[in-house]
C-alpha cells in the first residue's frame, strides 16, 4: 500500500475544528495515520494550497433506472460533451447527466470522493447498482424510496410502528440502502391513478392515511433502526407557489420525537421548497422564512438544491410535479410509475437568467445558503441534475464566497428578480472553513459517516488538495481563482491513492458501495408475513427481488441494531 | 429429485421469474409454469445437434474444430486489424457480456449495436424525440381497467404477457377478467364447433364472425371490469380473447392514431371512415379510453414496424401523453428478447446511446442511419464483424447479410445458427440463464437474475468469459505493437 506525506499544506477539517492551519498529514494502508517515516513514502508538496477532506455529496442523482431514461431522452445533451478514451480512463459522455465512468472521473477531479444517490425503486435496485459499479473511483450509496411504499402505508395508517420499522430494515437490507427516502409522501400513490395530495394534511386516496402521518411514523421508525442519517425528505407540493407553508409543517411535524438535540429530518433540495406567493405570477422568494426557522431549531438539516442557469434535465421521483413541469415547459416528458412503491418523471428544463421565476429560484437558494447562520445546516447541491449538473459546484462555491461574484451574476439577471432579491442585503461571504462545511464536513456528519469528511487519525484517506493559497490571495475579490481551483483539483487521494493530479485522472479504482446492514430481531418473523403479501403485491418472486451482496463490485456494509 | 423454483425464463421479454424446473442427472426433466416457448427451450436446449460443443476454425474454406487458444488468438487478431469492425447482437445474453462487449468496442475503436436497432429502434427514435408515459408491469395488473394491444400479438409471442401481467390478473384494484373470458369463450367455442361441422361438410374456408364492424358493443361503455381490446392489421390469436377487436387497413396506424389524437383533443373528423375503422365507433373507443381510470396500450414490431415506422410511435407516445390530461394512460413497447431492454439499458449507462454506438473517434457516438448495423453493412463500410447471440444472415437483408460474411466474420453462440455456419470463428457458449449466471432486464426495466441451474458441457465458456479473453487477447496483440513500433 502506498504510504504518503501531505505536507505544509493549509488543512481544513471542521470536525476536528482545524481552520487552515499549517500542518502535515500522513495516510498509510488507506487511512489518516499520526504520523509516517521512512524512505519509500511519498511526499506531496502542498505548501500555499489547501487540503480538505474529500468532498462528499448528500444528494446527486448519478444511477439508477430514472436517471438512465434520463440518458436516453437525451442524445441532444450528450453530442455537446464528449470525453475521449485515454490510456487510464474509459470514453463517455457528458453534460447534464453523463455517462457512468464520465460521472465518476469528473467528480474526482472536483475532489469530491463519495456521492448518494438519493432516489431508488426498491423493485430496480439492482439496476441503480450495476450502474453504481459501473461509477468508478468515488465511493457511493442510494437511498430507497419508501414513502409510497403499499406496505409502509399499510402498517403506519394502522399503527403498527415496530412492523414499519422491521420491513424498513429488511428492504434497507433486500436493496443494499442506505437511508429512508420520502418523495412527496403519499402523492407518489396517488399518481398511480394520475392524482395528488394537496398538503401534509390531505388524505392519500384509497389508503387511510395523511402525508404527516407518513413523515412522523417513518420519522420513528429511523430512530428505532438507529441508521446513520435522518430520513431524507422531498416534501409535498415540490415547485409550487406558496409551498413553504407545507415544508414548515413538515419540519413542524417531527419537533416533538427530538431527543438529545440532534436533527431529525433532511429537507433535500429546499429551494424548490421555499416558494411564496399565489402563483407564479406573485411567485417570490421563502427563504428568509425558512431561515428564520432553521436559525430557531436544531432538528433539521438542508441541502440547498442551487439553481445554476444553465440546460439541464430534470428528474424526481415526483411524478405529478414532472407532468405539471411538462405542462409548463412542453418540453418531451418521461413518466416512469413502479408498481407498489414509487413515480418518477423526467423533463429537460431550461434555467434562463432572463426568466423571473428562473432568476428568483437562482437568489432563492443562495439567499437560504447565507441566511442560515450555522454551515453545519446547510449543504451545498444542486440536486444533480435536476437545478443544475454537478460541475457548476465550483461556480456555486464561487458565490458564496464571494459578494462580487453574486454582484456580477445580479447584474445579468431579470430586472425583477433583482430588485425584490434579498441578496443586495447580505454581506456574509463563506469563508474556506465554512466551504469546507458545506461540502464535506457537514454533509458526512448529516449522513453518520463517521470515517468520511474529516482528516482526523482513523478516517479514510480522501482528501482533495487545491491550489488556492488563502494567504496570499483574496479570495473574496478573485472568484475566478476560486472558481478555477475547485474545478481541478490539484490532487484527489482516494483511499490513499493518488487518482487525480493536476485535474487530470491518473488512476481509475473501483469505489465502494455504502449500505446499511440493520440487525432487527423482529424481521425474522416479519419475513414470513411478508412472502406472502410479496406475492400478492409484485410481479416478480420474493427471491428476485433481493440483491445479493455479490451483485455490489465493492460492498461495504455498516452494522446497525435496532431497538425492535 | 431437486426443484429448482424461481427461475427466470430467457425467452422473450417477458421474462417470467416463476419457473420450476425438475433437475435429474444435471438434465432438465420437467419444466412447471412456463409458456410452450419455455418449456420448449429448457427442455431441449442441449440437443446435441443444435449445438457446437467445440470451437471452430475456417480452414480452406470448411469449418474444423480448434482449441480455444487458437480461436480466441484468431479473433483478437481479426478484431485488432480491423479498421472499422462491426459488434452486433447482444438481446440474448446477460448484462455483464454487454458490459464487457462495450468494453471491447471501444479498445478496438468499432462500431457496437444490438438488435433494437432492427426491431424497436423506431420506438426509441420516437421515445428521444417524444418522451414516453409508463410504468412497470405490475402498476398494470392493479390498477389498469382498459388495455389496449396494438400490432402486437401476445399469444403467440408473449404467451404469458395476459395472465400474468394485464387482463386475466388479479390486481389490487381491479380484479381479473379471466371469468368473463372463460364465459365467452365458451361461447365462441359452442359457436366455432357447430360452424366448423357445417362448413367442413362443405369443404369451405372456414372463419369465424368478426367483432369488428359498426356495432361497438355497449358493454364496453358501462362494465366497470377491465377491458381489453386489440387493434391489428390482422385478426390475431389474441383478438379473440378481446372485448372488441379493431381491424385496421394495413400501414394505415399512423392515421387512424392521429384521428384519435384528434378525437381526444375534441376535434371533428369530417369522413365517415379512418384506416377501415368507422368514425363512430373510432368516438366510441376513444370516450372508453378517456373514461377509464387507468388505461395502457402496448405496441409491438406491427406498429414499430410497419409504414411510417417512428412516426406511427411518435403518434402512439403523444396519444397517451395527451390522455393524461384527462385520466391515467400508459405505454409500452411489447420488446422480444429476454434482454433486448438490458441491451439498451447497458449501452445507455456507459456510452449514453441506446445502440448503435460508435466508437471509432474515440468517444461514443450515435447517429442510427448512419452508425446502425444494416445500414454500415449496406453500405460495405465495416471489414469484421463479431456476431453474438443472434442470426443476422438468416434475418437481415440480403445485400446486407451478404456483406457481413464477405468479411471475416466471429461467432459467438451456444446454437448453430444461420450465421454461425458462415463464420470464420465460432466460439461456442454455455446458455446464458441455463448454464450460466447473469442479469437481465424485463420489458419494462425491472431487473431480475438469470440463474445456472445445470452445468455446462466441459470446455465450454460463458459469453462473458469468451469476451473477456477475446479483450485480454486484443490488448496483449495492441501492446505488442506498440512496442515493435517504437
Amino acid at each position: 500500500m502506498t504510504e504518503l506525506l501531505i505536507r505544509n499544506g493549509f488543512v481544513y477539517d471542521p470536525i476536528n475544528k482545524i481552520d487552515g492551519e499549517k500542518m502535515d498529514i500522513a495516510v498509510k494502508n488507506g487511512k489518516i495515520v499520526e504520523k509516517i517515516e521512512g524512505k519509500r513514502v511519498k511526499k506531496i508538496n502542498a505548501s500555499g494550497m489547501m487540503v480538505m477532506p474529500g468532498g462528499v455529496d448528500i444528494h446527486s442523482h448519478i444511477a439508477g433506472a430514472k436517471v438512465n431514461l434520463g440518458r436516453l431522452l437525451r442524445p441532444e445533451d450528450h453530442y455537446k460533451d464528449v470525453e475521449p478514451r485515454t490510456s487510464k480512463t474509459r470514453s463517455g459522455v457528458g453534460y447534464s447527466i453523463p455517462s457512468t465512468f464520465t460521472t465518476g472521473y469528473r467528480y474526482a477531479k472536483m475532489g469530491w470522493t463519495m456521492v448518494m444517490d438519493p432516489a431508488m425503486p426498491p423493485l430496480k435496485a439492482r439496476h441503480t447498482h450495476e450502474e453504481l459499479n459501473d461509477t468508478p473511483i468515488i465511493d457511493k450509496a442510494t437511498y430507497p424510496l419508501l414513502g409510497d411504499s403499499w406496505i409502509v402505508l399499510e402498517t403506519l395508517s394502522e399503527g403498527r410502528i415496530d412492523e414499519c420499522a422491521a420491513y424498513v430494515a429488511w428492504e434497507l437490507n433486500a436493496t443494499k440502502g442506505y437511508a429512508i427516502k420520502l418523495v412527496n409522501p403519499g402523492g407518489l400513490e396517488a399518481w398511480g391513478f394520475g392524482r395528488n395530495v394537496s398538503n401534509i394534511d390531505d388524505t392519500v386516496p384509497n389508503f387511510n392515511i395523511t402525508p404527516r402521518e407518513i413523515v412522523r411514523g417513518l420519522c420513528k421508525v429511523n430512530q428505532l433502526l438507529h441508521l446513520p442519517h435522518t430520513i431524507h425528505v422531498h416534501t409535498n407540493n415540490l415547485g409550487k407557489p406558496g409551498n413553504y407553508e407545507n415544508t414548515l409543517k413538515t419540519m413542524q411535524c417531527v419537533e416533538g420525537l427530538n431527543h438529545n438535540n440532534r436533527p431529525l429530518i433532511h429537507i433535500t433540495h429546499c429551494q424548490f421548497s421555499a416558494f411564496a406567493g399565489n402563483d407564479w405570477r406573485t411567485f417570490e422568494s421563502a427563504a428568509d422564512k425558512i431561515a428564520n426557522y432553521i436559525n430557531a431549531h436544531n432538528h433539521v438539516t438542508l441541502d440547498m438544491g442551487q439553481v445554476v442557469f444553465s440546460d439541464t434535465t430534470t428528474m424526481t421521483a415526483d411524478g405529478p410535479f414532472q407532468f405539471i413541469l411538462y405542462q409548463l415547459s412542453g418540453n418531451k416528458w418521461i413518466n416512469g410509475d413502479v408498481e407498489t412503491e414509487t413515480s418518477s418523471g423526467i423533463v429537460p428544463f431550461h434555467y434562463k437568467r432572463s426568466s423571473y421565476v428562473h432568476a428568483t429560484q437562482w437568489s432563492i437558494g443562495l439567499e437560504l445558503a447565507l441566511l442560515i447562520k450555522d454551515p453545519w445546516k446547510i449543504l451545498l447541491t444542486t440536486d444533480h441534475p435536476n437545478a443544475g449538473p454537478f460541475i457548476a459546484y465550483p461556480k456555486i462555491i464561487s458565490w458564496l464566497m464571494s459578494r462580487k461574484a453574486r454582484e456580477k451574476m445580479m447584474k445579468r439577471i431579470n430586472k425583477k428578480a433583482r430588485s425584490k432579491s434579498l441578496l443586495p442585503t447580505i454581506d456574509r461571504e463563506y469563508t474556506p472553513y465554512e466551504i469546507a462545511i458545506a461540502t464535506r464536513a457537514g454533509q458526512a456528519k448529516a449522513l453518520g459517516l463517521k470515517d468520511k469528511g474529516h482528516l482526523g487519525v482513523g478516517a479514510d484517506a480522501d482528501i482533495a488538495i487545491y491550489d488556492l493559497n488563502p494567504e496570499k490571495t483574496d479570495l473574496n475579490a478573485n472568484p475566478r481563482l476560486i472558481r478555477r481551483a475547485f474545478k481541478h483539483a490539484a490532487y484527489t487521494i482516494k483511499d490513499g491513492q493518488i487518482v487525480v493530479k493536476g485535474g487530470e485522472v491518473v488512476k481509475s479504482i473501483s469505489g465502494r458501495t455504502f449500505w446499511v446492514n440493520v440487525e432487527a430481531e423482529k424481521a425474522l418473523v416479519e419475513t414470513r408475513i411478508l412472502k406472502e403479501k410479496f406475492a400478492e403485491y409484485y410481479t416478480v418472486q420474493y427471491e428476485n427481488y433481493l440483491v445479493p451482496e455479490h451483485n455490489l463490485a465493492v460492498s461495504a456494509p455498516i452494522q446497525v441494531h435496532a431497538e425492535v | 429429485m431437486p426443484i429448482v423454483k424461481n427461475v427466470t425464463c430467457p425467452i422473450c421479454g417477458t421474462f417470467c421469474d416463476d419457473i420450476e424446473l425438475t433437475v435429474k442427472k444435471n438434465k432438465v426433466v420437467d419444466v412447471k409454469n412456463a409458456c410452450a416457448m419455455g418449456e420448449a427451450k429448457f427442455l431441449n436446449y442441449s440437443d446435441p445437434h443444435h449445438r457446437n460443443l467445440n470451437p471452430l476454425i475456417r480452414r480452406n474454406g470448411t469449418l474444423v474444430e480448434t482449441s480455444w487458444t487458437e480461436a480466441i488468438k484468431k479473433s483478437a487478431k481479426i478484431l485488432a486489424e480491423a479498421s472499422y469492425p462491426l459488434l452486433y447482437g447482444w438481446s440474448s445474453t446477460c448484462c455483464e457480456a454487454i458490459s464487457a462487449g462495450i468494453e471491447l468496442a471501444e479498445e478496438i475503436g468499432g462500431v457496437i449495436d444490438n438488435t433494437s436497432s432492427v426491431c424497436h429502434g423506431p420506438s426509441i427514435l420516437s421515445i428521444q424525440d417524444v418522451g414516453i408515459s409508463t410504468c412497470t408491469l405490475g402498476q398494470i395488473r392493479h390498477r389498469a381497467d382498459l388495455i389496449i394491444y396494438w400490432g402486437s400479438d401476445p399469444y403467440s409471442a408473449h404467451p404469458r404477457h395476459l395472465e400474468r401481467y394485464t387482463a386475466f390478473t388479479e390486481g389490487r384494484f381491479q380484479p381479473s377478467e379471466w371469468k368473463r373470458y372463460v364465459s365467452r369463450l365458451r361461447g365462441v367455442i359452442g359457436k366455432k364447433k357447430l360452424e366448423r361441422a357445417s362448413q367442413l361438410a362443405l369443404m369451405e374456408e372456414f372463419s369465424v364472425p368478426p367483432i369488428t364492424g359498426n356495432q361497438f358493443p355497449p358493454t364496453l361503455e358501462t362494465e366497470k371490469e377491465r377491458k381489453l381490446i386489440v387493434i391489428d392489421a390482422r385478426r390475431t390469436h389474441s383478438a379473440e380473447f378481446a372485448d372488441y377487436f379493431v381491424q385496421v387497413e394495413p400501414n394505415k396506424d399512423y392515421e387512424l392514431l392521429q384521428a384519435m389524437r384528434m378525437l381526444v383533443k375534441n376535434e371533428e373528423l369530417e369522413v365517415e371512415k379512418v384506416a377501415g375503422v368507422p368514425v363512430g365507433v373510432l368516438e366510441k373507443i376513444v370516450d372508453v379510453m378517456i373514461g377509464c381510470k387507468f388505461g395502457v396500450l402496448f405496441f409491438g414490431v406491427g406498429l414499430t414496424m410497419s409504414s411510417g415506422k417512428l412516426r406511427n410511435i411518435d403518434a402512439a407516445l403523444a396519444l397517451t401523453r395527451d390522455l393524461n390530461f384527462a385520466t391515467k394512460f400508459v405505454i409500452m413497447p411489447m420488446r422480444g428478447h429476454f434482454n433486448v431492454t438490458g441491451a439498451n439499458m447497458v449501452s445507455i449507462w456507459q456510452t449514453g446511446y441506446p445502440f448503435s454506438v460508435d466508437f471509432s473517434q474515440g468517444f461514443p457516438f450515435y447517429n442510427p442511419g448512419e452508425t446502425s448495423a444494416v445500414d454500415i453493412l449496406s453500405r460495405d463500410e465495416s471489414d469484421a464483424a463479431l456476431v453474438i447471440a443472434s442470426d443476422p444472415v438468416a434475418n437481415f437483408p440480403r445485400v446486407a447479410a451478404q456483406n457481413l460474411v464477405k468479411n471475416p466474420l466471429i461467432v459467438i453462440d451456444p446454437e448453430k445458427s444461420a450465421t454461425a455456419l458462415m463464420a470464420d470463428v465460432v466460439l461456442p457458449s454455455t446458455f446464458v440463464g441455463i448454464e450460466a449466471e447473469g442479469i437481465a432486464y424485463r420489458m419494462d426495466g425491472v431487473p431480475l437474475p438469470l440463474k445456472r441451474v445445470v452445468k455446462p458441457p466441459k470446455g465450454l465458456l460463458s459469453d462473458e468469459e469468451i469476451l473477456r479473453r477475446i479483450l485480454r487477447e486484443v490488448r496483449k496483440l495492441k501492446r505488442s505493437q506498440r512496442r515493435s513500433n517504437a
